[in-house]
C-alpha cells in the first residue's frame, strides 16, 4: 500500500500540511476539510490520518469504499450517499465528514502535504501492512 | 430492461417537487377501480397536527372511508407514507414506511411499521403519501416513475405471483442501466393473501452487497390480504440517485454531529451488546426463554429447554457475516440478516436456493417456539415461505399455535384438518399447511382465518368448548398476541391490550422494566408507563424512524443520567435531527404532544368504526394466566406463593380448580384496575373514551371527531 508516514520528532506544528490539504480538497484552508490533523499536547506534535488499513469498506452500503491499484482505500464520491457508518467505524477516527456535501473524505495519499511540510516530517512510502507505527515516525524514518 | 406485455389503463404526468426540509407537501392518491390519479396538497395543519408517517396516514385514510366501511369496501385505502425524517442517511435507523388500512381481522385500522426502501423512495419521487382505494377488475401494477414523471395504473399479464420471483421481475422490468436496480422499490405480497385474511406486505431493498433484492415486511392486521383482494399485484417506486441533502433538511452540520456521535456509539458498544450487527433481534431467543417470557405451544409455557438449540450465537452461525444489513441506508445497528444460498426442501420452489431474510425474534418465536419447533432449518423454510406467500410469520404462528392446542384437546383431527397432524413439534405439518394455505385448499382457507373467526368457526362447527377456545386463543380485538408472555407483568398485559390496533409489541415493551426490574411497581407507575412510553414509540412512526437504535445499542454512561429506562441522550439526538431536518425547533415535551394527537385520534377512528371502547381491551385469560391445570403445575410454586402473598390463601387447603378459579379472578379484577388507571391517565373516560377536553387540548376537536365521542360521553 502506498501510505503517508509521520515522524514526530521532526514536526514543528507549522501545520502547512493541514492547510495545503484542505485547500487542494477543498479550497478552503480550514484544518475541519483537512485529511491530516495535527495536535499539539505539551509542546510535543502528533499527527492523525488515514493508514490505509481497509477496515471501512465492508461498513459501507452503496460500495463507495474501494482499494485502487495503489493500495489506497478512495471513495466514489457519486455512490457516497452521507450516512458517516465509515467515520463511526474508522478504528483510529480517520475518516471524516463534510456535512453540506454530505461527503465522507479521508487521507489519499496525495503527498501535497509532503511538499508542503518545512520540516520533512512527512512521507510517502510503500509498505505490505499498516498500524499506527505510521504516526509514530517509526516507519520510513 | 426486460421486454413483457404492459397494458396501461390509467396514467398521470407530473414533475418531481424540490423536497423542502422533509416535505414534498403532496400526497399521491390512486385509485385502481376507476382508474382516478391525482396529486393532494398537504397542509401546514396536517404537519402541525400530524406530523407525517403514521400520522398522515390516519388522517387520509379518516377521510376516505365511512363509518361503515369494511376491509372489503372498495372506498377501503392503503395508505404509505415515510415522515419528514425518512430518507434521512446521517443516523441509523431512519427510513421506515408506516403503512394502515382497515384490517380483515379486527375490522378497525391497522398500522404497520416496516423497513425497505418504498418509503423514502416515494419521497424522493415526489409524495409524502400515497392513497390507493378502490378495487380493480383484473390484477394491476401501480407504478411510480420519478425519471419519466408518470404514474401508470398497468397490466401486466407475465408477472408471477410471489414476492422472491415478482420483486426480481419487476426490477428487471423497469430497470433501464444495472445501477437503476439501486433506485427500484416493490411492495408486494402473495398467493397466501388471497386466501386468508393474514395476509402481508413485503417491501423490498437492493443489496448492493449481494447484488441482490431483499424484503422486510408490513405485517399486522393483514395489509396484504387488503392489497390482493383490490387486485393489487405490485406498487412499484422508480427513483433517482440521492443522498443524506436529498430531503433538504434545515441544518445539515447539526444533523451530521449527532449522526458522526451514534455512528461512534453504535460502533463501539454493539458488539459488547446485543451483537445486533452479527446476530440481530432472534438475540433475544434464549434470554426469553431465561427469563420465562418465550411464548412455547401457544402461550402456555415462558420457557424450553431447547430454545437454546436456536439461541443468538447459534443465528450468528447460520446469518452470513461482515455485510452492511441496514433496511435503509446508514443503519450500522444493521439487524437484517439473511441467510443466504439456502436449499428450500418443499412446496413449488423445492430446491431453489435463496434467501431467507431472518428470522427475526417474532418469527423464530412465533412460527418456532410457540409452535413446539426448535429446528432452525424448518424455522428459516417456514419463514421464507411466509414471506413468499405474503402471510404475517407472528399471526401465522400464533394461528398453527392455536390449531395445534385444539388437535391435542381433541377439538381437531385429521379428518377435519385435510390430513394433517398439528400437533406441537409438527414442523412438516405446518409447513405443508402454509402451502395449503398457499394454494387455498378448504382446510387451508379455514386455518387462514387467524384466530378470531377459528375461534367462532371451531365453536359453530365442531362444538368446541366456548370458554375454552375464548380462554387459549390468543387475540385481543382480532388481531393475534405477538411473542412475549406477559402472565407475570401486568404492565405488559396492558402493553398489549390496551392498545390501538391490536396485541403487537410496538406500542409498550414493558416486561423488562416491569417484570425483572421491578421498576413500576405501582399502579400510578404503571399507567404512568402506559401513557408516557405508548406515546414516545409511536413519535418514530411519525418521523420514519426506527426504534431499535433507541434502546438497543445504549452507551453504559446512560445508567447515570437522571431517567436512564428513556435513555435521555439518544431522546436528544431524535430532538436534533427532528429540528435539523425540520426548521421546526422541538423540545422532548413536544414529542409527546405530537404523538398524543396522533394516538387519540386514532383511538376515536377504532371508537368510529366500532370498536374502541372498555370491552375491546379485554384479554383472553391465557395472556393474564394459566388457563390449564398443566399450565398451573409448571409453575406450582410461584402460583402457590402469590395466592398466600396477594390473596392471603392458603394454597394447601384449596383444590387446583380453586386455586386457578382464585387467580382467575384476582387477574382480572387487578387488570380492570390497571384499565382504570391508565384511561385516566390517558385522559379517557371509563369507558376508554377520549374526553372532549382533551381532544380540545391536543386540538383535534374537529367536528366529525367530536360526532364520534359524543354518542359515548
Amino acid at each position: 500500500m502506498k501510505v503517508l508516514t509521520y515522524n514526530p520528532e521532526l514536526c514543528t506544528g507549522a501545520r502547512e500540511c493541514e492547510k495545503v490539504c484542505a485547500q487542494t480538497w477543498f479550497k478552503v484552508p480550514d484544518r475541519e476539510h483537512s485529511s491530516i490533523r495535527i495536535f499539539e499536547q505539551e509542546g510535543k506534535f502528533r499527527a492523525e490520518f488515514c493508514i490505509q488499513c481497509g477496515e471501512c469498506i465492508k461498513v459501507c452500503p452503496t460500495n463507495a469504499l474501494y482499494y485502487d491499484k495503489q493500495g489506497i482505500v478512495r471513495v466514489k464520491k457519486d455512490l457516497c450517499v452521507g450516512c458517516m457508518s465509515c467515520v463511526g467505524f474508522c478504528p483510529y477516527g480517520v475518516m471524516y465528514y463534510e456535512p453540506q456535501q454530505t461527503l465522507a473524505f479521508k487521507c489519499i495519499s496525495c503527498g501535497q502535504c509532503v511538499k508542503a511540510c518545512p520540516s520533512g516530517a512527512l512521507k510517502i512510502i510503500e509498505v505490505e501492512t499498516v498500524s499506527t507505527d505510521l504516526w509514530q515516525g517509526k516507519v520510513g524514518f | 430492461m426486460k421486454a413483457v406485455t404492459r397494458n396501461v389503463l390509467a396514467e398521470f404526468d407530473y414533475t418531481v417537487p424540490t423536497i423542502e426540509r422533509g416535505y414534498t407537501n403532496q400526497t399521491l392518491y390512486v385509485n385502481v377501480g376507476n382508474g382516478e390519479i391525482k396529486a393532494k396538497p398537504v397542509t401546514e395543519e396536517m404537519k402541525l397536527k400530524f406530523t407525517g408517517g403514521k400520522g398522515f396516514d390516519l388522517w387520509l385514510l379518516w377521510h376516505a372511508v365511512k363509518d361503515t366501511t369494511r376491509w372489503h369496501d372498495p372506498e377501503n385505502e392503503i395508505v404509505i407514507s415515510t415522515g419528514p425524517c425518512g430518507g434521512i442517511t446521517q443516523y441509523p435507523g431512519s427510513g421506515k414506511s408506516l403503512v394502515t388500512t382497515i384490517s380483515p381481522t379486527t375490522d378497525i385500522v391497522t398500522d404497520c411499521n416496516t423497513g425497505g426502501h418504498f418509503g423514502p423512495y416515494l419521497k424522493f419521487a415526489g409524495w409524502d403519501a400515497i392513497e390507493l382505494q378502490g378495487i380493480a377488475e383484473r390484477d394491476v401494477v401501480v407504478v411510480v416513475d420519478a425519471i419519466r414523471g408518470k404514474v401508470t395504473i398497468e397490466e401486466m399479464p407475465e408477472a408471477p405471483k410471489d414476492t422472491h420471483l415478482l420483486g426480481a421481475w419487476l426490477t428487471e422490468v423497469l430497470a433501464e442501466k444495472p445501477e437503476d436496480r439501486y433506485y427500484i422499490a416493490t411492495v408486494t405480497s402473495g398467493q397466501a393473501a388471497e386466501h386468508s385474511l393474514l395476509g402481508v406486505l413485503n417491501f423490498s431493498l437492493f443489496d448492493r452487497k449481494r447484488n441482490d433484492l431483499r424484503y422486510k415486511q408490513a405485517a399486522r392486521g393483514g395489509p396484504g390480504t387488503v392489497f390482493r383482494h383490490k387486485r393489487i399485484l405490485a406498487l412499484v417506486v422508480r427513483s433517482r440517485p440521492f443522498d443524506g441533502k436529498t430531503n433538504n433538511p434545515a441544518d445539515l452540520a447539526r444533523l451530521a454531529r449527532v449522526g458522526a456521535d451514534m455512528q461512534r456509539e453504535v460502533a463501539k458498544w454493539d458488539p459488547v451488546q446485543n451483537r445486533m450487527r452479527n446476530r440481530g433481534t432472534p438475540y433475544l431467543v434464549g434470554i426469553m426463554s431465561d427469563y420465562d417470557l418465550l411464548p412455547v405451544h401457544n402461550h402456555k409455557f415462558g420457557g424450553h429447554p431447547k430454545a437454546h438449540a436456536i439461541n443468538g450465537a447459534y443465528w450468528e452461525s447460520r446469518f452470513t457475516q461482515d455485510l452492511p444489513d441496514g433496511c435503509w441506508y446508514g443503519c450500522t445497528v444493521a439487524c437484517a440478516h439473511a441467510v443466504d444460498g439456502f436449499e428450500l426442501k418443499t412446496g413449488p420452489y423445492k430446491g431453489q436456493k435463496v434467501i431467507v431474510d431472518g428470522p427475526e425474534y417474532e418469527t423464530a418465536a412465533g412460527v418456532g417456539t410457540n409452535c413446539g419447533i426448535f429446528d432452525g432449518d424448518a424455522i428459516l423454510e417456514i419463514n421464507f415461505y411466509c414471506d413468499t406467500y405474503g402471510i404475517d410469520t407472528i399471526s401465522y404462528g400464533a394461528t398453527v399455535a392455536f390449531l395445534m392446542e385444539c388437535y391435542e384437546a381433541g377439538i381437531l383431527d385429521k379428518e377435519k384438518t385435510e390430513g394433517l397432524e398439528l400437533r406441537f413439534g409438527n414442523a412438516e405439518a405446518s409447513l405443508e399447511l402454509l402451502h395449503r394455505i398457499a394454494a387455498g385448499t378448504p382446510f387451508g382457507k379455514i386455518a387462514g382465518m387467524g384466530v378470531h373467526k377459528l375461534k367462532a368457526y371451531l365453536i359453530e362447527h365442531y362444538g368446541a368448548d366456548a370458554q375454552f377456545v375464548h380462554d387459549i386463543g390468543m387475540e385481543n380485538k382480532g388481531m393475534e398476541y405477538s411473542m412475549y408472555i406477559a402472565k407475570e407483568s401486568l404492565a405488559q398485559q396492558g402493553g398489549y391490550a390496551l392498545t390501538n390496533k391490536g396485541p403487537q409489541h410496538d406500542e409498550a415493551w414493558l416486561i423488562f422494566m416491569d417484570q425483572v426490574n421491578n421498576q413500576i411497581p405501582t399502579f400510578e407507575d404503571k399507567a404512568e408507563a402506559l401513557h408516557y412510553f405508548p406515546l414516545f414509540r409511536t413519535w418514530f412512526g411519525l418521523c420514519g424512524f426506527c426504534k431499535l437504535p433507541w434502546n438497543d445499542v445504549v452507551d453504559p454512561k446512560n445508567a447515570l443520567s437522571d431517567e436512564p429506562h428513556k435513555i435521555p441522550h439518544h431522546v436528544q439526538n431524535y430532538v436534533d435531527i427532528f429540528s435539523a431536518v425540520t426548521g421546526r425547533e422541538i423540545t422532548k415535551e413536544d414529542i409527546i404532544h405530537m404523538s398524543e394527537r396522533v394516538y387519540n385520534f386514532q383511538r376515536v377512528f377504532n371508537i368510529r368504526l366500532g370498536k374502541g371502547l372498555r370491552e375491546h381491551d379485554m384479554p383472553p385469560y391465557r395472556a393474564l394466566g394459566p388457563v390449564t391445570e398443566e399450565e398451573y403445575l409448571s409453575r406450582q410454586e410461584r402460583y402457590d406463593k402469590q395466592l398466600r402473598e396477594w390473596l392471603g390463601l392458603d394454597p394447601s387447603t384449596m383444590t387446583l380448580q380453586e386455586k386457578m378459579a382464585a387467580h382467575r379472578k384476582y387477574r382480572y379484577e387487578r387488570y380492570e384496575m390497571l384499565m382504570d388507571a391508565v384511561y385516566e391517565r390517558r385522559g379517557w373516560t371509563r369507558n376508554g373514551v377520549p374526553t372532549l377536553e382533551k381532544l380540545q387540548e391536543l386540538g383535534i376537536d374537529y367536528p366529525e371527531v367530536v360526532e364520534v365521542v359524543k354518542k359515548h360521553l
